[in-house]
Protein backbone atom coordinates (compact mmCIF):
# COMPACT_ATOMS: atom_id res chain seq x y z
CA UNK A 1 0.00 0.00 0.00
CA UNK A 2 1.32 3.43 -0.88
CA UNK A 3 -0.03 6.85 0.02
CA UNK A 4 -0.06 9.96 -2.14
CA UNK A 5 -0.97 13.44 -0.96
CA UNK A 6 -2.05 16.29 -3.20
CA UNK A 7 -2.41 19.84 -1.94
CA UNK A 8 -4.65 22.64 -3.20
CA UNK A 9 -5.90 25.95 -1.90
CA UNK A 10 -9.14 27.85 -1.97
CA UNK A 11 -10.36 31.08 -0.44
CA UNK A 12 -13.90 31.38 0.82
CA UNK A 13 -16.11 33.24 3.23
CA UNK A 14 -18.48 31.86 5.82
CA UNK A 15 -20.20 32.48 9.13
CA UNK A 16 -21.37 30.22 11.95
CA UNK A 17 -25.04 30.35 12.84
CA UNK A 18 -27.44 27.80 14.27
CA UNK A 19 -30.97 28.95 13.30
CA UNK A 20 -32.48 27.04 16.24
CA UNK A 21 -30.63 29.28 18.68
CA UNK A 22 -31.07 32.87 19.81
CA UNK A 23 -28.63 35.47 18.49
CA UNK A 24 -27.19 35.65 21.96
CA UNK A 25 -26.53 31.91 22.17
CA UNK A 26 -24.97 31.97 18.69
CA UNK A 27 -22.70 34.83 19.72
CA UNK A 28 -21.78 33.09 22.95
CA UNK A 29 -20.90 29.80 21.24
CA UNK A 30 -19.34 31.06 18.03
CA UNK A 31 -17.87 34.43 19.06
CA UNK A 32 -16.56 36.47 16.14
CA UNK A 33 -17.51 33.67 13.73
CA UNK A 34 -21.20 34.43 14.37
CA UNK A 35 -21.02 37.78 12.55
CA UNK A 36 -23.70 37.33 9.89
CA UNK A 37 -21.82 39.50 7.42
CA UNK A 38 -19.29 36.69 7.25
CA UNK A 39 -15.50 36.60 7.14
CA UNK A 40 -13.04 34.57 5.10
CA UNK A 41 -10.05 32.26 5.09
CA UNK A 42 -7.42 30.91 2.76
CA UNK A 43 -8.02 27.19 3.15
CA UNK A 44 -5.33 24.66 2.36
CA UNK A 45 -6.55 21.19 1.51
CA UNK A 46 -4.42 18.06 1.57
CA UNK A 47 -6.02 14.98 0.09
CA UNK A 48 -4.33 11.64 0.71
CA UNK A 49 -5.21 8.61 -1.38
CA UNK A 50 -3.90 5.07 -1.01
CA UNK A 51 -3.58 2.02 -3.18
CA UNK A 52 -1.19 -0.35 -4.87
CA UNK A 53 1.33 0.86 -7.43
CA UNK A 54 0.23 0.07 -10.97
CA UNK A 55 2.99 -2.19 -12.38
CA UNK A 56 2.75 -0.56 -15.81
CA UNK A 57 2.50 3.15 -15.01
CA UNK A 58 4.21 3.14 -11.61
CA UNK A 59 1.38 5.34 -10.34
CA UNK A 60 -0.93 4.82 -7.41
CA UNK A 61 -3.25 7.32 -9.06
CA UNK A 62 -3.12 9.41 -12.22
CA UNK A 63 -2.22 12.79 -10.72
CA UNK A 64 -3.83 14.68 -13.54
CA UNK A 65 -7.08 12.84 -12.92
CA UNK A 66 -6.87 13.55 -9.20
CA UNK A 67 -6.11 17.19 -9.88
CA UNK A 68 -9.09 17.47 -12.23
CA UNK A 69 -11.41 15.91 -9.64
CA UNK A 70 -10.10 18.26 -6.93
CA UNK A 71 -10.53 21.28 -9.17
CA UNK A 72 -14.03 20.32 -10.22
CA UNK A 73 -15.40 19.09 -6.90
CA UNK A 74 -13.66 21.47 -4.51
CA UNK A 75 -11.92 24.45 -6.06
CA UNK A 76 -14.58 25.33 -8.65
CA UNK A 77 -17.32 24.79 -6.07
CA UNK A 78 -15.73 26.62 -3.13
CA UNK A 79 -12.99 28.99 -4.26
CA UNK A 80 -14.04 32.64 -3.97
CA UNK A 81 -17.49 31.58 -2.79
CA UNK A 82 -19.60 32.22 0.26
CA UNK A 83 -19.88 28.73 1.72
CA UNK A 84 -23.18 29.32 3.57
CA UNK A 85 -24.90 30.77 0.53
CA UNK A 86 -23.34 29.02 -2.44
CA UNK A 87 -22.40 25.49 -1.43
CA UNK A 88 -25.49 23.27 -1.07
CA UNK A 89 -24.16 21.20 1.86
CA UNK A 90 -24.10 24.31 4.02
CA UNK A 91 -27.69 25.34 3.46
CA UNK A 92 -28.47 23.14 6.48
CA UNK A 93 -25.05 22.59 8.06
CA UNK A 94 -22.68 25.08 9.63
CA UNK A 95 -19.53 25.41 7.47
CA UNK A 96 -17.07 24.70 10.26
CA UNK A 97 -13.69 23.26 9.29
CA UNK A 98 -14.99 19.88 10.49
CA UNK A 99 -18.09 20.01 8.28
CA UNK A 100 -16.18 21.34 5.26
CA UNK A 101 -13.69 18.46 5.58
CA UNK A 102 -16.58 15.97 5.72
CA UNK A 103 -18.31 17.57 2.71
CA UNK A 104 -15.07 17.41 0.72
CA UNK A 105 -14.63 13.74 1.65
CA UNK A 106 -18.15 12.96 0.49
CA UNK A 107 -17.63 14.83 -2.77
CA UNK A 108 -14.34 13.04 -3.50
CA UNK A 109 -14.97 9.50 -2.22
CA UNK A 110 -17.50 8.62 -4.88
CA UNK A 111 -15.45 10.14 -7.70
CA UNK A 112 -12.18 8.30 -7.03
CA UNK A 113 -12.02 5.04 -8.89
CA UNK A 114 -8.57 3.50 -8.74
CA UNK A 115 -7.03 4.79 -5.54
CA UNK A 116 -9.01 4.92 -2.32
CA UNK A 117 -9.47 8.09 -0.33
CA UNK A 118 -7.49 7.84 2.91
CA UNK A 119 -7.60 11.25 4.55
CA UNK A 120 -8.87 14.76 4.01
CA UNK A 121 -6.85 17.35 5.92
CA UNK A 122 -8.19 20.88 5.81
CA UNK A 123 -6.30 23.87 7.21
CA UNK A 124 -8.42 26.89 8.06
CA UNK A 125 -5.31 28.63 9.37
CA UNK A 126 -1.68 27.49 9.54
CA UNK A 127 -2.29 26.66 13.22
CA UNK A 128 -5.71 25.01 12.93
CA UNK A 129 -6.65 21.98 10.87
CA UNK A 130 -9.07 19.07 10.79
CA UNK A 131 -8.48 15.49 9.63
CA UNK A 132 -11.32 13.28 8.43
CA UNK A 133 -10.87 9.59 7.58
CA UNK A 134 -14.46 8.79 6.61
CA UNK A 135 -15.27 7.40 10.05
CA UNK A 136 -18.89 7.24 11.18
CA UNK B 1 -19.06 11.48 12.14
CA UNK B 2 -15.70 11.39 13.81
CA UNK B 3 -13.17 14.10 13.01
CA UNK B 4 -9.77 15.06 14.36
CA UNK B 5 -8.96 18.67 15.14
CA UNK B 6 -5.41 19.92 15.53
CA UNK B 7 -4.40 23.24 16.98
CA UNK B 8 -0.87 24.59 17.08
CA UNK B 9 0.65 26.62 19.91
CA UNK B 10 4.09 28.10 20.41
CA UNK B 11 6.00 27.97 23.65
CA UNK B 12 9.51 29.22 24.26
CA UNK B 13 11.63 27.76 27.00
CA UNK B 14 15.19 26.96 27.94
CA UNK B 15 16.67 23.71 29.12
CA UNK B 16 19.86 21.82 29.72
CA UNK B 17 20.15 18.10 29.12
CA UNK B 18 22.07 16.48 31.93
CA UNK B 19 21.37 13.16 33.62
CA UNK B 20 22.27 13.02 37.31
CA UNK B 21 23.16 9.35 37.02
CA UNK B 22 25.86 10.01 34.40
CA UNK B 23 29.33 11.48 34.94
CA UNK B 24 30.18 14.92 33.53
CA UNK B 25 32.10 13.23 30.78
CA UNK B 26 29.29 10.85 29.95
CA UNK B 27 26.79 13.72 29.93
CA UNK B 28 28.98 15.67 27.55
CA UNK B 29 29.35 12.65 25.30
CA UNK B 30 25.62 11.91 25.37
CA UNK B 31 24.14 15.35 25.05
CA UNK B 32 26.86 17.34 23.26
CA UNK B 33 25.98 21.03 22.98
CA UNK B 34 22.73 20.43 24.85
CA UNK B 35 24.82 19.76 27.94
CA UNK B 36 26.13 23.36 28.05
CA UNK B 37 25.87 24.23 31.78
CA UNK B 38 24.16 27.55 31.06
CA UNK B 39 21.40 25.96 29.02
CA UNK B 40 19.88 27.06 25.73
CA UNK B 41 16.36 27.60 24.42
CA UNK B 42 13.86 26.73 21.74
CA UNK B 43 10.62 27.97 20.28
CA UNK B 44 8.67 24.78 20.63
CA UNK B 45 5.81 24.38 18.19
CA UNK B 46 3.21 22.18 19.83
CA UNK B 47 0.29 20.53 18.06
CA UNK B 48 -2.58 19.23 20.15
CA UNK B 49 -4.93 16.82 18.37
CA UNK B 50 -8.37 16.03 19.78
CA UNK B 51 -11.08 13.88 18.29
CA UNK B 52 -14.78 13.21 18.63
CA UNK B 53 -18.12 13.22 16.91
CA UNK B 54 -18.89 16.43 15.03
CA UNK B 55 -21.83 17.94 16.92
CA UNK B 56 -24.97 18.41 14.80
CA UNK B 57 -25.71 21.59 16.74
CA UNK B 58 -22.33 23.33 16.47
CA UNK B 59 -20.58 21.54 13.61
CA UNK B 60 -17.56 21.20 15.89
CA UNK B 61 -15.60 18.47 17.66
CA UNK B 62 -15.17 20.80 20.62
CA UNK B 63 -15.34 24.46 21.38
CA UNK B 64 -12.02 25.91 20.27
CA UNK B 65 -12.16 28.62 22.93
CA UNK B 66 -12.35 25.93 25.61
CA UNK B 67 -9.40 24.06 24.12
CA UNK B 68 -7.33 27.25 23.84
CA UNK B 69 -8.13 28.17 27.43
CA UNK B 70 -7.28 24.72 28.76
CA UNK B 71 -3.95 24.70 26.89
CA UNK B 72 -3.14 28.22 28.02
CA UNK B 73 -3.96 27.61 31.69
CA UNK B 74 -2.44 24.17 32.08
CA UNK B 75 0.45 24.17 29.61
CA UNK B 76 1.50 27.57 28.27
CA UNK B 77 1.23 29.39 31.62
CA UNK B 78 3.32 26.60 33.14
CA UNK B 79 6.08 26.19 30.56
CA UNK B 80 6.26 29.26 28.32
CA UNK B 81 9.27 31.49 29.03
CA UNK B 82 10.53 29.16 31.74
CA UNK B 83 13.72 27.28 32.35
CA UNK B 84 12.38 23.72 32.18
CA UNK B 85 15.09 22.38 34.49
CA UNK B 86 13.81 24.55 37.35
CA UNK B 87 10.28 23.16 37.21
CA UNK B 88 8.87 20.47 39.45
CA UNK B 89 7.96 18.36 36.40
CA UNK B 90 11.64 17.92 35.58
CA UNK B 91 13.05 17.63 39.08
CA UNK B 92 13.80 13.97 38.38
CA UNK B 93 13.39 13.92 34.61
CA UNK B 94 15.77 15.20 31.93
CA UNK B 95 13.83 17.88 29.98
CA UNK B 96 14.32 16.29 26.59
CA UNK B 97 11.53 16.97 24.14
CA UNK B 98 10.53 13.32 24.45
CA UNK B 99 9.86 13.86 28.15
CA UNK B 100 8.29 17.28 27.59
CA UNK B 101 5.87 15.75 25.07
CA UNK B 102 4.83 13.02 27.51
CA UNK B 103 4.49 15.46 30.41
CA UNK B 104 2.28 17.80 28.37
CA UNK B 105 0.17 14.93 27.03
CA UNK B 106 -0.44 13.72 30.59
CA UNK B 107 -1.34 17.20 31.83
CA UNK B 108 -3.86 17.70 29.02
CA UNK B 109 -5.27 14.20 29.45
CA UNK B 110 -6.14 15.10 33.03
CA UNK B 111 -7.35 18.64 32.45
CA UNK B 112 -9.23 18.61 29.14
CA UNK B 113 -12.36 16.52 28.85
CA UNK B 114 -14.46 18.21 26.15
CA UNK B 115 -13.04 15.89 23.46
CA UNK B 116 -10.76 12.87 23.32
CA UNK B 117 -7.07 13.79 23.43
CA UNK B 118 -5.47 11.92 20.53
CA UNK B 119 -1.90 13.09 20.64
CA UNK B 120 0.59 15.84 21.30
CA UNK B 121 3.27 16.59 18.72
CA UNK B 122 6.13 18.94 19.49
CA UNK B 123 8.67 20.34 17.08
CA UNK B 124 11.78 21.30 19.01
CA UNK B 125 13.31 22.72 15.84
CA UNK B 126 12.10 22.46 12.27
CA UNK B 127 14.24 19.33 12.01
CA UNK B 128 13.16 17.43 15.12
CA UNK B 129 9.66 16.49 16.15
CA UNK B 130 8.19 14.17 18.76
CA UNK B 131 4.74 12.66 19.06
CA UNK B 132 3.01 10.92 21.94
CA UNK B 133 -0.45 9.37 21.96
CA UNK B 134 -0.52 7.96 25.49
CA UNK B 135 1.51 4.94 24.39
CA UNK B 136 -0.83 4.08 21.50
CA UNK B 137 0.39 3.55 17.97
CA UNK B 138 0.09 6.60 15.77
CA UNK B 139 -2.45 6.78 13.00
CA UNK B 140 -0.92 7.26 9.55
Amino acid sequence: MIYLTRKCEFSASHYYHNPDWSDERNRHMFGKCANLNGHGHNYTLEVTVKGEIDPVTGFVVDLKELKDILNREVVDAMDHRHLNKEVPEFASKIPTTENIAIAIWQRLAEKLQVAKLHRVRLYELPDLFVDFYGEA
Amino acid sequence: MKAYLTRRYILSASHRLNADSLSDEQNKATYGKCNNPHGHGHNYSMEVTVSGQVSAETGMVCNLVELDEAVRHTVLDRFDHQNLNTLEDFAALVPTTENLTEVIYNILKQSFHSAHLEKVRIEETSKNSFEYAGGAELRH
